[in-house]
């Protein structure tokens, strides 16, 4: 019956579904007049705890908590969110090494819920015991830290770190049986590499870097996309329209927010046939996306309001919601 | 040899129970999975979420009619067996056959098309009617293969 495995786990994620924030609920959440009242707001929609602090980094980093502690009673193996938590695992390498690097210290700067903790990873970096780290990070890790040690070039280290990660994600789409990894590792990849060739075109970064900083997947071809980088953003969009991902090349056109807005829009469009699916894990990863993406738009509002930017330009900004 | 018939005719009741209500278990089983889960959630549900997990508890039901059928016709229940020549016990254990296999296989579809509404209702409770209809219509077939099989057990003449 291992088709039948996350029954359970599913139906509960519906009934969850529900509590999602639809995008009329972002509405109101935009209506609100300042960021005090939005975080009122949210208080009363269930965000955050009793004894949570009214403020916004502690209510969103509790709602995380909150998603991956629903998963961890829910599924046993949680290997399957390993891609999910990659991004964050590579982030707090990437802290790792600068901060033992530099020999500076920072607060707050790891990410919790990932296969390696923070601490641990500053012990393995100080000790440049590389080979306790997963197989998919020991290269990187080694080469990033060097380049840093030996460069001084943060950019640089950034980019190994952040290639090593999509590599991962993919290899970790291409080997999973399940559908929404390999699709969300497809999307995920490949709207990185976009992002990366429109920012290497306004930065206007060589060849090599782009190739260095982009990873390869089935749907984007890396050198057709580096190449159409070098002639222009136009030529970006020329390459794109023939390609899956041709909203993107309108978003492109229109404003670089909408670009930004288009790239999160196209990971929620990736996962939404899982909310017709009744067995499998797919709605479970799925609903851990959606969370993830509600809480980010819930902090551009928040910053937008704590900003006092104009509702025009905050609405400019926010994601298309799950449900 | 009147015994022999007499357990092809017992077989064939078996198997109407059997496979009929292994099926209403398993779809019972997964409606009951997506039942528990909805009701974690939001225990004001559970009325609702009931329903949808009895539906392909029926199928067993049909089972245990066909085999009740069954064994009164070959005089068991009454305690005095009637003597059947293998030739009746093979067509009483044919006749017994549809409900035991469409029951097995519907009983299960039928639990994942109930998990699946019970999804409906967990989202949207106000269309109970409709989330229904598509595990009752899962129901046709089962009920179409006990009417075969009460038509020809009781069309066998013992």
């Amino acid at each position: 019956m291992s088709d039948n495995q996350y029954t359970y786990a599913v139906a509960r994620i519906r009934a969850k579904e529900v509590s999602l924030f639809s995008q009329a609920t972002i509405e109101q959440l935009l209506a609100c007049k300042d960021e005090k009242q939005c975080l009122q707001f949210l208080v009363e929609k269930g965000w955050g705890e009793a004894d949570t602090p009214m403020e916004a980094e502690a209510i969103l980093t509790r709602e995380k908590e909150k998603t991956w502690e629903l998963m961890r009673e829910l599924v046993k193996d949680m290997s399957v969110f390993d891609v999910l938590t990659y991004p964050d695992l590579f982030h707090n390498l990437k802290a790792a090494i600068k901060e033992i690097a530099t020999e500076e210290k920072n607060p707050n700067i790891f990410y919790k819920d990932t296969a390696v903790s923070g601490e641990e990873m500053m012990e393995i970096i100080s000790a440049k015991d590389f080979s306790r780290l997963p197989e998919n990070m020991r290269e990187a890790a080694k080469e990033a830290y060097e380049t840093l040690l030996h460069t001084r070039d943060g950019q640089l280290c950034d980019i190994i770190i952040d290639r090593a990660a999509l590599d991962a994600i993919y290899q970790a789409g291409k080997e999973s049986k399940d559908e929404i990894i390999r699709d969300y590792a497809e999307s995920t990849v490949a709207v990185a590499d976009i992002k990366i060739a429109v920012r290497s075109q306004k930065t206007a970064k060589t060849m090599d870097f782009m190739k260095k900083a982009m990873a390869e997947c089935d749907s984007v071809s890396v050198e057709l996309l580096a190449r159409a980088a070098l002639s222009g953003m136009d030529a970006i969009g020329e390459y794109l329209s023939g390609t899956a991902y041709a909203e993107g090349a309108q978003a492109l056109a229109e404003s670089p927010s909408a670009f930004e807005r288009w790239c999160d829009n196209r990971i929620i469009q990736t996962i939404h046939p899982q909310l017709y699916n009744s067995f499998t894990i797919g709605p479970l990863v799925a609903y851990v996306l959606a969370r993830e993406n509600e809480i980010k738009t819930v902090r551009i509002i928040l910053s937008g309001k704590l900003n006092e930017l104009p509702e025009e330009s905050i609405r400019e900004r926010v994601r298309e919601m799950y449900v | 040899m009147s015994e022999l018939g007499l357990v092809y005719a017992l077989l064939g009741a078996a198997l109407a129970v059997l496979l009929a209500g292994a099926g209403s278990s398993i779809g019972v089983g997964i409606a009951g999975q997506a039942a528990s889960g909805v009701v974690t959630e939001d225990p004001g549900k559970f009325a609702k979420v009931l329903i949808m997990q009895l539906l392909p508890g029926t199928q067993g039901i049909y089972g245990l009619l066909v085999g009740f059928i069954t064994l009164s016709k070959i005089g068991l229940l009454g305690g005095t067996p009637v003597a059947l020549d293998p030739k009746t016990g093979l067509l009483i254990l044919a006749a017994c056959l549809p409900i035991g296999v469409v029951g097995l296989i519907s009983g299960k579809s039928q639990g994942q098309t109930s998990a699946a509404a019970i999804g409906i209702i967990a989202k949207k409770p106000d269309q109970f009617g409709k989330a229904m209809l598509f595990p009752a219509m899962v129901e046709t077939y089962a009920i179409l293969a006990l009417l075969i099989s009460i038509l020809a057990v009781n069309a066998i003449p013992v």
